[in-house]
């Protein structure tokens, strides 16, 4: 599993010159405070003009395009809620075949597909696993909230072990979801593809600069991205940013990229802090036991243990230039 | 006339898909679809047609790769039948409503279950209100006409729909008929190029597939509705084109047998053909009897079926699709309500015949004709020829 990457084409984002122009514009219709639309627009920015957005139905899709205003700057499609990843494949093979037979000219736009985790993790996994599979050049972008948002925050499999949700309700028999995270990252780096990494709109340099190298390999690239929902989640709208950043601190949601298989940890958290640093600022934990914490804690440190051999055993090459990230 | 040759129908409707020289084909293998499909990949790994194939995972997603194919400016093509078409439902109303002009074969075949993969028309019945131009192939030639024709109704920039060509499975796609086929500079002159309206283009960004508030929904949908009805008589000029380019003339209602006849055979799809026979050996028998056959199933040509039935006393109407609990089958209900309120209305019987597979022969419309000219079908649709009271 492998396999040789070519990033030479891939152009760096530094502070001196980050990209100033999102293509979603100001004026759609998200919750104060929600992180997902500020990452779907750093993504955008990271992409620049010369791209086709495909949106799965959802928060995003919602918040964008009430007929007979948009917010997007570049073309944008919207079909269904679970087929993001084959309508993507659609438009891919589309600019090929007619570049191909010269009926348009110039290089292949960005192909960008978006979709939060239900859309990707649940109903639009197969659609997904077919595009990876078939090699579409595409990015394919997952803006996890870790529920279903859009709908009233139902459990997905995207929810984290302990969080109450509308459909996995916390009571007198019940912990909340009772079930582990799906790892999403790991069942796409599977497909044998170029490029698999997470991301968080905390550290935005590290997050564009992936979706640079998603940009620059020659094949399907897939970006997780951590997208804090202060409605769904039940926390402070002005802590968005800070709680994405905590849940890299304590190791809840660790950065890393996966290079043709091989694994690189974009951001080593010296010090870890404790779980329920991040747990105590949202009222979708609120109801768990100190025993229940030590056991998400266990759970965290375990997938962290188990990255960390993923990366020592399977190295990614070091960076060229080996620029200092951020922070 | 050109040269007949002698092939599988299925491999005369990738010909002609490959004659439109398509950019993008994305299937799912199907029973009965499946020679269509090979035959396409074929001429695609063989350099004969210079278009993308995506080999799609399911039907779900070879119509969702279709719709995003179409609206990059692609000449797309898909085909699918029964539990396909079932699965692409959700996105079969999305395609029209964004005026994408996909075309698409269906091998009819009954919907499971039980699991058949033997031909009815039940897949494509539950389709009907998708927004889709519906036509039917009564033969291979016509499933070779039909398909090219499809591509120029689909893409007029007054029409902008997807086409549906339907063809019954097996007993179309898998028979080996006389078919005359044309070069691709004859197509080329009847089949311009598409010329996309609106497409995804990063220099002119459009958005597509808005949310539609209810106060722009009603609109919305009025307003793809009226380019399928505005569809007929783009539909009626292609085919009259096509009857002027190749000789082959097709109309969207056609009727056969004795002019006036005092009873008519309504038909859609291959049984028009066994219907022929039986109604030349009534005819022969010095009975008074006609047929008509319907081509475009949606729109319904109101105008032109009312007019074929006018002279009719009786119309038999064959369904080859249920409606479990309905009036009767599907074909029936749009003829009554034609006639409803209307005092010339003909007497008309509904026969649901031909379920998953079964054979309607010669001998069946002869026996139907026997018991619609006795008055002896006395209920609103006889499910023939099952074979106990269960």
């Amino acid at each position: 599993m492998l396999r040789d990457v070519d990033l030479s084409g891939y152009q760096k984002i530094t502070g001196k010159n980050v990209p100033r122009e999102s293509m979603v514009a100001s004026g759609h219709r998200a919750c104060q405070g929600c992180v997902e639309v500020l990452a779907m627009g750093m993504v955008t920015r990271a992409v620049g003009k010369d791209c086709i957005v495909c949106n799965a139905t959802g928060c995003m899709e919602i918040i964008t395009s009430s007929f007979p205003q948009t917010a997007w700057k570049t073309p944008w499609i919207h079909v269904a809620f679970e087929n993001a990843g084959a309508v993507a494949s659609g438009i891919e093979a589309a600019l090929t075949a007619m570049t191909r037979k010269g009926k348009r000219k110039g290089p292949l736009p960005t192909v960008l597909a978006f979709a939060g985790d239900g859309a990707t993790a649940d109903i639009g996994l197969q659609a997904l696993s077919g595009a990876l599979e078939r090699g579409h050049k595409f990015i394919y972008v997952c803006l996890d909230n870790e529920a279903y948002m859009n709908t009233g925050v139902q459990r997905s499999s995207s929810t984290p072990f302990g969080a109450t949700t509308t459909t996995s309700p916390a009571g007198k028999k019940s912990i909340g979801q009772s079930t582990r995270k799906k790892n999403l990252p790991a069942i796409c780096a599977a497909h044998d593809i170029p490029y698999v990494a997470t991301c968080s709109p905390a550290y935005h340099l590290d997050l564009m600069n992936k979706v640079r190298k998603a940009m620059a390999v020659d094949g399907p690239a897939y970006l997780h991205i951590y997208s804090v929902c202060p409605t769904g989640w039940g926390c402070k709208p002005e802590i968005g940013i800070s709680l994405a950043k905590l849940a890299v601190e304590t190791n809840v949601f660790p950065l890393y990229e996966v290079i043709g298989g091989r694994y690189n940890i974009t951001k080593k958290v010296a010090k870890p802090k404790p779980v329920l640093d991040y747990l105590k600022v949202q009222r979708r934990f609120r109801h768990l036991a100190e025993s229940d914490v030590a056991g998400i804690q266990k759970q965290v440190d375990d997938s962290w243990a188990y990255l960390n051999a993923l990366a020592a055993a399977f190295p990614a090459p070091k960076e060229k230039g080996g620029a200092k990230e951020e922070e | 006339m050109g040269k007949r040759v002698g092939i599988e129908v299925s491999l005369a409707v990738a010909e002609a898909v490959k004659l439109c020289d398509v950019d993008v084909v994305s299937a799912y293998p199907i029973t009965p679809q499946t020679h269509i499909v090979e035959e396409l990949s074929h001429y695609v790994a063989n350099g004969d047609l210079d278009a993308a194939f995506i080999p799609v995972e399911s039907e779900h997603s070879a119509m969702s790769a279709a719709v995003g194919s179409s609206a990059t400016g692609a000449r797309t093509y898909t085909a699918t039948s029964a539990q396909g078409l079932a699965l692409m439902h959700e996105i079969m109303f999305i395609a029209p409503s964004m005026r994408l002009p996909i075309v698409m074969t269906i091998a009819n075949r009954s919907l499971s279950g039980p699991i058949s993969i033997w031909n009815d028309h039940s897949d494509i019945m539950a389709e009907r209100d998708t927004g889709w131009i519906q036509i039917f192939c009564e033969n291979g030639q016509e499933s070779f006409d039909l398909t090219i024709c499809a591509f120029r109704i689909a893409e007029d920039k007054r029409v902008l729909l997807p086409v549906g060509v339907n063809m019954d499975g097996f007993i179309l796609t898998h028979m080996i008929e006389p078919i005359e086929f044309m070069d691709k500079a004859e197509v080329k002159a009847f089949l311009p190029d598409y010329k996309p309206q609106l497409t995804l283009n990063p220099k002119k960004p459009v958005s597509m597939g808005p949310v539609g508030v209810p106060e722009v929904y009603m609109e919305a949908k009025k307003q793809y509705e009226q380019a399928l009805w505005d569809s007929k008589d783009v539909v009626k000029e292609v085919l009259a084109a096509w009857g002027k380019h190749t000789g082959r003339k097709y109309a969207m209602v056609e009727c056969n047998g004795k002019k006036k006849a005092k009873t008519v055979f309504v038909t859609m799809g291959s049984l028009g053909e066994t219907a022929m026979t039986a109604v030349d050996n009534l005819i022969a028998a010095k009975q008074d009897v006609g047929q008509v056959r319907l081509r475009l199933w949606r729109p319904f040509p109101k105008e032109e079926m009312k007019k074929a039935l006018k002279d009719a006393a009786k119309v038999v109407v064959i369904d080859r699709a249920l409606s479990p609990g309905g009036v009767c089958g599907p074909v029936a209900t749009e003829i009554k309500s034609l006639f409803y309120g209307d005092k010339n209305a003909p007497k008309i019987y509904n026969i649901v015949a031909g379920l998953g597979g079964r054979d309607v022969s010669v001998k069946d419309f002869e026996e139907m004709y026997a018991l619609a000219k006795g008055g002896k079908i006395k209920d609103d649709y006889v499910i023939w020829g099952v074979k106990s009271n269960a």
